[in-house]
């Protein structure tokens, strides 16, 4: 079985810094990793191979340090990695990364199945993984939470959906996008570290494939960012310490007439 | 009207309903359709709605409703959804076209932006119209919360986005409010075979549906232990509040993952958040943060919670709970 993992090179979000004035992220000194919820797709390709053998290729599109994104997902146990970068993509919306993706994944032809996150923490938007089905045709289950059946020519899923599940089958190939009940990611492992320090990781820039160069980048994105600002974070919020048995009874108290007054409680 | 539209794509149950979601999307588009004079759509992809059910759409802000009926559209299935919605924009080329930010609506809208070759904004929680240009702006979250983006589609039609659930009032009722019902038949050629639906499943007994919640009771690691989630679902049945969960107490095995609020969880915007001995990690109120009340219950007064609460009690939340319950069982009762 040969599994496709798109993955995402993330600022570590918990410690985002936002420069109040130009309301733009600080990424100096804040550590990169790879989007959290991409290991659960990494680490589902590697019970899929090591249950029906086969090969992963993880694939990512970035700044040249990302390459240190895939060589964390070689240590988890990916066989093989590509890195696409380059000034053309710059810029990219998800649009023209599900492009630039897709025309990678053309280019490693045959697959069985592409798995990715449910989405980056970073941009937050779901919307790569479904795009790349969409470009490639390929049949699609999103927030998949478990893999129930995979045989020669077709895949039996469990979809997370707002008021339970849903099974579907897919034939292959297919793309499934996965949220975190469907595997515990594994630790690097020693072999698999050495592995990731020596590997030769291909570059692939837009003339190394069959992409329009107009597609690409911000030139090739439909949407265009017109600001970036700080929210309201802060609520100036009434708040009560319990000290003894009479502070409880007036902070419980006052929460009963805060619900009153919001009408979330009606007597 | 001539003037290109503003589409809402609907939801609809498993019992062939509109989901309440839907009348949100027509708040929204309500306000879009009226700055630009144009008309106000409702989508509708099902097998066996009812008028009745149908004519909810108009009462609810819509000019018209494209019905389009197949025993095959009685569930989602992205690929049948985004050939039929792609091939009625090609034919009546709306302007707008919003729909929910959803297990559907964001799988069905990238798939469908691709195809139409134009660009997608996801999970927006305000949306506005440029008055110079009358272009689409988009507000969204991203990093975790930690930014506010406005976004716009200046040059491809239609403008797509996926708007947060519970982000806006739906509109009243209104029966005398008319419109068309525009029943369309589906092309075979449209359907796509490859995918079976094998059926729905309930998760639990418990209600878990987040996202439609008016009022979510969540539990953090300050529960302590397993069985303390008892006080978290006696508070919870008390409001009728949907349960959620902090990171940690899903990944000890106290609840199941559908519970979990945060990044690595769902994005829950109720009107009010009760977090019951949660700290308030940054991936947590990355989920939660925009809800109209939150209010917090923690023993630690440095917890980040109290930093976004509207309302918060520093104590144990062993004396406290306990307390609500009875003091507000007393009040059902006398009143």
């Amino acid at each position: 079985m040969k599994i496709i993992v798109p993955i995402k090179q993330v600022p570590e979000t918990s410690r985002v810094k936002i420069n109040e004035e130009t309301g733009t992220i600080i990424r100096d000194g804040v550590e990169n990793i790879i989007n959290p919820l991409d290991l659960y797709a990494i680490e589902s390709a590697i019970q899929l191979r090591e249950n029906h053998s086969g090969s992963i290729t993880v694939i990512s599109m970035g700044p040249p340090k990302a390459e240190t994104a895939l060589r964390e997902a070689i240590a988890m146990g990916a066989d093989q990695a590509i890195l696409i970068t380059g000034r053309e993509f710059a810029g990219s919306d998800t649009w023209s990364t599900a492009y630039a993706l897709s025309a990678l994944i053309e280019n490693i032809k045959p697959y069985d199945l592409i798995i990715t996150g449910e989405r980056a923490t970073d941009g937050d938007t779901g919307q790569v993984g479904p795009a790349i089905a969409s470009f490639l045709n390929l049949p699609l289950s999103t927030y998949t939470g478990k893999i129930e059946t995979v045989n020669k020519d077709h895949i039996i899923v469990k979809r997370l959906i707002e008021e339970g599940y849903e099974r579907l089958q897919l034939p292959l190939p297919a793309l499934l996008t996965v949220v975190k009940e469907i595997a515990y990611p594994r630790l690097p492992t020693l072999r698999g570290k050495q592995k990731a320090r020596t590997i030769d990781i291909p570059i692939h820039s837009g003339k190394d494939m069959k992409v329009k160069e107009e597609k690409l980048g911000l030139a090739g994105s439909p949407t265009r960012v017109v600001r970036i600002y700080r929210p309201q974070v802060t609520r100036k919020g009434t708040i009560f310490q319990v000290k003894d048995e009479k502070t409880l009874a007036e902070s419980v108290d006052q929460l009963i007439s805060f619900l009153k007054e919001k009408k979330i409680v009606s007597f | 009207m001539k003037k290109k539209e503003v589409w809402t794509v609907s939801e609809i149950n498993q019992q062939q309903e509109i989901k309440p979601v839907s009348f949100e999307l027509l708040a929204r588009g309500r306000k879009l359709a009226q700055e630009l004079g144009v008309a106000l759509s409702a989508v509708v992809l099902g097998n066996s709605l009812t008028e009745r059910e149908l004519k909810e759409l108009i009462y609810r802000g819509a000019d018209k409703v494209y019905w389009v009926h197949h025993q095959a559209l009685a569930r989602f299935v992205v690929e049948n959804h985004s050939n039929i919605i792609r091939h009625l924009i090609k034919q009546y080329q709306p302007q707008i076209i919003i729909a929910a930010a959803t297990t559907q609506g964001r799988t069905l809208m990238p798939h469908l932006s691709i195809k139409l070759n134009t660009g997608l904004t996801a999970d927006c929680t305000d949306l506005q119209i440029e008055q110079e240009t009358g272009l689409l702006l988009q507000i969204r979250p991203a990093i975790g919360g930690n930014i506010m983006a406005m976004i716009k589609t200046p040059e491809r039609k239609p403008q797509m986005s996926t708007v947060r659930p519970k982000s806006i009032q739906v509109l009243p009722r209104n029966e005398t409010r008319e419109g068309n019902i525009i029943p369309i038949d589906v092309d075979d050629s449209l359907l796509d075979h490859r995918v079976t639906h094998l059926g729905y499943y309930k998760s639990e007994e418990e209600k878990v549906n987040l996202s439609s919640a008016d009022i979510i009771v969540s539990a953090g690691r300050g529960l302590k232990k397993k069985e303390n989630l008892s006080l978290i679902r006696d508070l919870a049945k008390q409001f009728d509040a949907a349960i959620g969960a902090s990171r940690e107490v899903v990944d000890r095995g106290w609840i199941s993952y559908p519970h979990q609020v945060g990044l690595s969880g769902k994005t829950v915007n109720p009107k009010t958040y009760l977090a019951i001995g949660i700290s308030g990690a940054i991936q947590h109120l990355a989920g939660m943060k925009t809800a109209e009340n939150i209010i917090a219950i923690n023993s630690d007064p440095q917890a980040d919670i109290f930093k976004i609460s509207d309302f918060g009690i520093i104590g144990d939340l062993f004396e406290i709970i306990p307390l609500l319950k009875k003091k507000l069982e007393e009040k059902e009762l006398s009143s």
